[in-house]
C-alpha cells in the first residue's frame, strides 16, 4: 500500500498528492441539503454534481439531491444563463421544492456567469425562490463552500427588520445529523430557543420508512431564516465553516453575532454551555453535569493507554482543531495535525490549544493546505501509535499499519458514524472510547501470548 | 395508463419533446429506434457525469504504471480517487499509482493568469519523486477555457524526461456525458501507446482484453478462465492495465471487446491500422460466458482448444450449479430494472435471466444508439454540435498490419460469430419491456411506482432512493463493495447478493408493531 511514498521530502509547489480537501460546491450542495424542502443546483458542467451527490451519499448513506445546469460547450462560450433559466423552470415543474439553492462551478466562475443578474431575471412561480452563492473550485474548500452556501441564504432571505423574537440564531457549521440533534438536545435542557442554519438531520439521517420523499421533513423553514433578523444573538460555531455566515448576518442585520469554534471536547462544551447559560439565564441541569462527572470519569479510568501516544489528526480544519482538543484532554500527544484546507488561522488555533494544555510544541507539526502524502511521510520519518481523521487515511494506517480512528467528512467506509455527535460531552465520550479500542487491540494483537491480559 | 404515458404526460411541452424519443417499449421483431446520446435536460437531474469523468475516471485512471495528473482545481481528482473499485496490484516493476490522486490544485491566481507553469512544476515534481515511465495529463473545465496548451508542456515533458506523456483535453463541459471522454482517452492512447512496443514475444492465441475495468474483481476472474483454456493475455484496457502492455497490444491475434461504449473506438482504429479484428464478447451470466469462449474457439479454430473449451465451461458450470441452483430457488420470478451506464444493464439481463429474474427496464446512462439498436445504425447517427466536437481520429494501416484470418475465414467467421458486430440492448430484451435512455430522479421514482420491480440495478446516487421506497437496490457500477460478478464463480456471488438483499431480515421490521396493529 502507498509503495510509491518516499521517507524523503521533497519541497512541492505545484502538486497536491492525495488531498486532505475538496471543493468548495460540495460542501454548498451540503448547506443546502439542510433547508426545508429545497432542492441544491449546481451551476456548472453536470459532472461536478454528480461527483457531489455520490461523496454526499457515500458518506451519509443517505439520498443527496441536487440538479445541474448541464452545462455543453456551447454554454460554456455563451454563458450559461439560458441553462439555468431552463433549469429553474423545469426544476419547479417537475419537482417542486420550495427553493432551489445554486452555487457556481470553477467553469461558471471562470467565463463570468452573474448570477445576481441571472436570478433577477427568472420569472418564477409565486411563492417559490431561487438564492445563490458563488463557490469556485479554486478558492478555499468545501468547509468554505458550506459557509458561502449559508451565507447565500442569509443574504437572500434574513430580513434586516425582522420582528424581535426571543430566540438565538445558531449556525452549527460543517457538522453531521448526530451533531445537530446533540446541539438540540443541549438547547431544550438548557432551555434556549434556536433557530438552526442549516439543518441537515433527517434530510441526512432519515428513517426507514418504506416510503420515499424527496423532500423529508426537516430542514430550517424558510421562514425561519427571514425571521433570522430579529433574533437576540447568533452563535455562529465552527470558526471557518461559520466565519462567512456570522459576518453576513452581522453585517445584513446588524445581529449580535459570536464566532465560536465547535463545541468539542469537555473545555469546547463546557465553554458552549456557559454561552447557552448567559443567554438563557438558567443553571446547568443537574443531568448534563452528571454527563459531564461520567465523562471525566472515563477519561480518568482509562488515561494509562492514551499516556505518551503519539497520535496523528487530519481532516477539516474546524473538525480538528475540535479534535486535538479532545485528545489533550485524553492526554494523547498529537503529533501531527493537518488539514488540507488553507488558511493560517488553523495553525494559530491548534497552536493555542497546546498552550493551553501546557504542552510542548517540539517536534509538533502543524499545517494548513497540507495533502495525506505530506502527513504520510512526517510518519515514515517519525511514527505515530494512532490515527484519527478521514477515511482517505486508512491507506496510511495499512501502509504504516497503525490503528486508525475515523471521525470528520468524509467517512465512506463506515456505516452509521454520522448518527454519533462529535460535539458535546458524548462526542468526547465516543472518540475516548473508540481511540481505547483501537489501541487496546493493538496491544492485544502485538503482544507476546504471556502479556494478553484479559483484566485492563 | 402505461409507464410511457404516465411519464411524459406530467412533463411541460420542452421536457416532453425532448424526452418522447428516449423511452420505448421493446415490441419484438420490430426495428426500432431510440434516441441516445443527446444532451441532457437543464434541471432534470440526470444520472450522467462529465468527459473528465469518462476520460480519466474509467478509460485512464485504472493504469497502474502511469501517474495521471489531473489539471484543475482540487474537487476533480479528489472525487475519481480510489472511488471507482478499479482494482490493481502493483506491476513487474512495483509500481502502483492508482492509490495516488495526482493533482495541480489550482488556485485562483492559476485561473487568472494560467496554469501552465504549475502544470510543469507538478510534472517535474512527479518525476522528482516516482519516477514514472508515463505521465498522463486530464483537464478540467477552467483549463480549457483559459486556454492553457497542456499538449505543449506534455510534449516538452517528453523532450526533458524522456518519457511518454500524453495529454487529454477532456474538460467536463465536452460532448453530453461521459461517453465523450471514453472518446478522448481512446484517441490518446490510439495516437500515444498503442503500438510503442515491439519487442518480446506474444503467446499463441494472444488476446486483449477491452473495456474490462477490474471492477471487484472481474478481469481477474474473466483472466482466470482465459488462461485456464490456454490463451495469452497480453494487455487489459484498462482494469488492473497498465501502459506498457498496452503498448504491446497491438500485436495481438484478437480483440475482445467487454464494454462496446468505452472502448470500441480503440477496437475499430487497432482494426484498421493493426489488423486485429474484435469479437464482442460478455463474461457476465452462463449463458454468454459459454458463448463467448465458444466464439472465441472458432476463431482461433484450434481443435485443442475447442475442446479445452467445452472441458472448461463443464468443470466451471458444475462447480457453481449447486450455489446457483439454492439462490435461483429464491430468486426465480421476480423482476428488475437495470440502469447503469454504457453496457452492465444489457450484460447483466444475461445474468439474471440465469436466475429466473425478468428484466422490466432498462437503460444506459450514457449509451449511444448503437449500443441500444446494434452497430449497424451507426451510419445512420447524425452528428450534432456536442458530437462535433469530439475529434474523430482517422487511421489507416499500419506496416505492422497484420491479418489473423484469411480473407475467406474472416468472410466466414463474420457471420458465424459476428466479428466487429454488436446486436445492442433492445434486442435482448422480451417484448413489452422498457428501455429509458438516461433515466433521470423523475422517472426513476415513477417506475418504482408504476413498474414495481422486486430489484434495482443503479448507482450510489439512486440506491437510497430506491430501497428508501422498499426496494432493493443494488449498485452495478461499485458492486456495493462485493464481487467479483464476472465469470461463473461471479455469477454465483451475484446470486448470493441479491438474494440476501431481497431476505435481509430487517426488511421485517420496517412496519413497527403497534403500526401493524392500527391498519389491520
Amino acid at each position: 500500500m502507498l509503495d510509491q511514498t518516499p521517507k524523503e521530502i521533497v519541497v512541492r509547489e505545484g502538486l497536491c498528492v492525495n488531498p486532505l480537501k475538496t471543493c468548495q460546491p460540495v460542501g454548498a450542495l451540503y448547506a443546502a441539503l439542510g433547508v426545508s424542502r429545497c432542492l441544491p443546483h449546481s451551476h456548472g458542467s453536470q459532472g461536478c454534481v454528480s461527483y457531489h451527490r455520490t461523496l454526499l451519499t457515500r458518506h451519509f448513506k443517505e439520498p443527496a439531491m441536487a440538479s445541474s445546469s448541464s452545462f455543453t460547450e456551447g454554454a460554456s462560450v455563451f454563458g450559461g444563463g439560458a441553462n439555468l433559466k431552463q433549469s429553474v423552470k423545469n426544476i419547479f415543474d417537475v419537482y417542486d421544492p420550495d427553493v432551489i439553492a445554486v452555487h457556481t462551478t470553477c467553469l461558471s466562475e471562470t467565463i463570468g456567469d452573474d448570477l445576481n443578474s441571472f436570478i433577477q431575471e427568472l420569472d418564477l412561480p409565486d411563492g417559490k425562490i431561487v438564492v445563490h452563492c458563488n463557490t469556485p473550485s479554486y478558492v478555499g474548500s468545501h468547509v468554505t463552500g458550506f459557509g458561502q452556501m449559508v451565507a447565500g441564504f442569509i443574504r437572500y432571505l434574513a430580513q434586516k427588520d425582522a420582528p424581535k423574537i426571543d430566540k438565538i440564531g445558531l449556525f452549527p457549521g460543517f457538522v453531521n445529523p448526530g451533531d445537530i440533534r446533540e446541539l438540540k438536545r443541549l438547547l431544550a435542557l438548557m432551555n434556549v430557543t434556536a433557530i438552526i442554519l442549516p439543518d441537515p438531520s433527517f434530510a441526512l439521517d432519515g428513517p426507514m420508512t418504506g416510503t420515499y420523499k424527496m423532500f423529508p421533513p426537516g430542514g430550517t423553514p424558510i421562514a425561519d431564516i427571514v425571521a433570522l433578523g430579529g433574533v437576540k444573538k447568533v452563535l455562529a460555531l465552527g470558526l471557518l465553516a461559520s466565519k462567512e455566515p456570522a459576518l453576513t448576518i452581522k453585517s445584513r442585520c446588524g445581529v449580535e453575532t459570536e464566532l465560536l469554534p465547535l463545541p468539542m471536547g469537555v473545555a469546547g462544551t463546557d465553554a458552549f454551555l456557559l454561552k447557552l447559560k448567559e443567554l438563557s439565564s438558567q443553571p446547568v441541569p443537574p443531568e448534563l453535569e452528571l454527563e459531564r462527572g461520567r465523562l471525566i470519569d472515563l477519561l480518568l479510568d482509562s488515561h494509562q493507554y492514551f499516556y505518551q501516544k503519539k497520535v496523528a489528526i487530519f481532516g477539516d480544519p474546524d473538525t480538528v482543531v475540535g479534535l486535538v482538543a479532545m485528545a489533550l484532554e485524553m492526554g494523547l500527544t498529537p503529533k501531527y495535525v493537518a488539514t488540507g484546507t488553507p488558511g493560517e488561522a488553523f495553525v494559530v488555533e491548534a497552536k493555542a490549544l497546546f498552550a493551553a494544555h501546557h504542552e510542548p510544541l517540539d517536534g509538533v507539526r502543524i499545517k494548513a493546505g497540507a495533502d495525506l502524502f505530506e502527513l504520510h511521510q512526517w510518519i515514515k520519518n517519525e511514527p505515530v501509535d494512532l490515527l484519527i481523521g478521514t477515511s482517505y487515511g486508512k491507506q496510511i494506517a495499512k501502509a504504516e499499519d497503525v490503528p486508525m480512528v475515523r471521525a470528520g467528512f468524509p467517512i465512506l467506509d463506515r456505516y452509521g458514524h454520522a448518527y454519533h455527535p462529535l460535539i458535546g460531552y458524548p462526542g468526547t465520550r465516543r472518540l475516548a472510547e473508540l481511540a481505547l479500542g483501537a489501541l487496546m487491540d493493538r496491544y492485544d494483537r502485538d503482544c507476546a501470548d504471556e502479556d494478553l491480559d484479559v483484566v485492563m | 395508463m402505461d409507464f410511457k404515458s404516465a411519464v411524459l404526460g406530467k412533463y411541460n411541452a420542452r421536457i416532453y419533446k425532448n424526452r418522447k424519443d428516449h423511452i420505448l417499449e421493446v415490441k419484438e421483431g420490430l426495428v426500432q429506434k431510440i434516441d441516445a446520446n443527446t444532451r441532457a435536460v437543464p434541471g432534470l437531474m440526470t444520472n450522467r457525469g462529465c468527459c473528465y469523468a469518462g476520460c480519466k475516471g474509467v478509460v485512464v485512471g485504472p493504469l497502474k504504471d502511469t501517474c495521471v495528473i489531473t489539471h484543475g482545481p482540487i474537487g476533480c481528482g479528489f472525487y475519481s480517487w480510489g472511488t471507482r473499485r478499479n482494482k490493481a496490484r502493483p506491476d513487474a516493476d512495483g509500481n502502483n499509482f492508482i492509490q495516488y490522486c495526482f493533482s495541480t490544485d489550482m488556485q485562483e491566481p492559476d485561473i487568472v493568469f494560467g496554469g501552465e507553469k504549475k502544470l510543469k512544476k507538478a510534472i517535474d515534481e512527479v518525476m522528482a519523486i516516482f519516477k514514472p515511465k508515463r505521465i498522463m495529463i486530464c483537464s478540467t473545465c477552467p483549463v480549457g477555457l483559459i486556454g492553457d496548451d497542456i499538449h505543449a508542456v506534455a510534449s516538452q515533458a517528453e523532450k526533458d524526461y524522456g518519457i511518454t506523456c500524453v495529454a487529454f483535453s477532456c474538460e467536463g463541459y465536452k460532448g453530453v456525458s461521459q461517453s465523450a471522454g471514453h472518446h478522448i482517452a481512446n484517441n490518446g492512447l490510439m495516437k500515444k501507446i498503442i503500438g510503442t512496443d515491439d519487442g518480446g514475444l506474444l503467446g499463441p492465441r494472444s488476446i486483449n482484453l477491452l473495456g474490462e475495468y477490474n471492477i471487484g474483481g472481474d478481469g481477474w476472474e474473466t483472466e482466470r478462465l482465459l488462461k485456464k483454456i490456454g490463451y495469452h493475455v497480453v494487455a487489459v484496457f484498462t482494469g488492473d492495465g497498465s501502459a506498457a502492455d498496452i503498448a504491446r497490444s497491438h500485436r495481438a491475434d484478437l480483440n475482445l471487446v467487454q464494454c462496446h461504449r468505452s472502448i470500441n473506438y480503440v477496437a475499430e482504429m487497432m482494426k484498421t491500422a493493426f489488423g486485429v479484428n474484435w469479437l464482442k464478447v460478455n463474461f457476465i451470466g452462463l449463458s454468454s460466458i459459454a458463448k463467448s469462449l465458444r466464439d472465441m474457439a472458432t476463431f482461433f479454430g484450434d481443435p485443442e482448444i475447442i475442446e479445452r473449451t467445452e472441458a472448461v465451461i463443464d468443470e466451471e458450470v458444475k462447480a457453481v450449479t449447486p450455489e446457483m441452483a439454492a439462490y435461483k430457488s429464491r430468486l426465480q420470478g421476480k423482476t428488475a430494472a437495470i440502469f447503469v451506464g454504457g453496457s452492465r444493464s444489457h450484460h447483466y439481463q444475461d445474468l439474471l435471466r440465469d436466475f429466473g429474474v425478468k428484466t422490466v427496464l432498462a437503460g444506459y446512462e450514457f449509451g449511444h444508439r448503437d449500443d441500444y439498436e446494434g452497430r449497424e445504425v451507426i451510419p445512420d447517427i447524425k452528428e450534432d454540435a456536442d458530437s462535433k466536437n469530439i475529434e474523430n481520429l482517422t487511421v489507416s494501416p499500419d506496416r505492422r498490419y497484420r491479418a489473423f484470418l484469411s480473407p475467406e475465414r474472416y468472410l466466414e467467421l463474420k457471420e458465424a460469430i459476428g466479428l466487429e458486430e454488436y446486436a445492442g440492448l433492445i434486442r435482448a430484451m422480451a417484448d413489452g419491456g422498457w428501455v429509458v435512455d438516461d433515466l433521470n430522479h423523475f422517472e426513476t421514482e415513477e417506475m418504482i411506482r408504476l413498474l414495481k420491480p422486486d430489484l434495482f440495478f443503479s448507482g450510489i446516487k439512486d440506491k437510497f432512493v430506491a430501497q428508501k421506497a422498499g426496494v432493493v437496490c443494488r449498485q452495478l457500477h461499485s458492486y456495493d463493495y462485493s464481487g467479483p460478478y464476472a465469470g461463473y464463480r461471479g455469477a454465483a456471488n451475484f446470486g448470493r447478493d441479491l438474494t440476501m438483499g431481497l431476505y435481509a431480515p430487517a426488511w421485517r421490521l420496517v412496519t413497527p408493531p403497534w403500526r401493524e396493529v392500527e391498519s389491520a
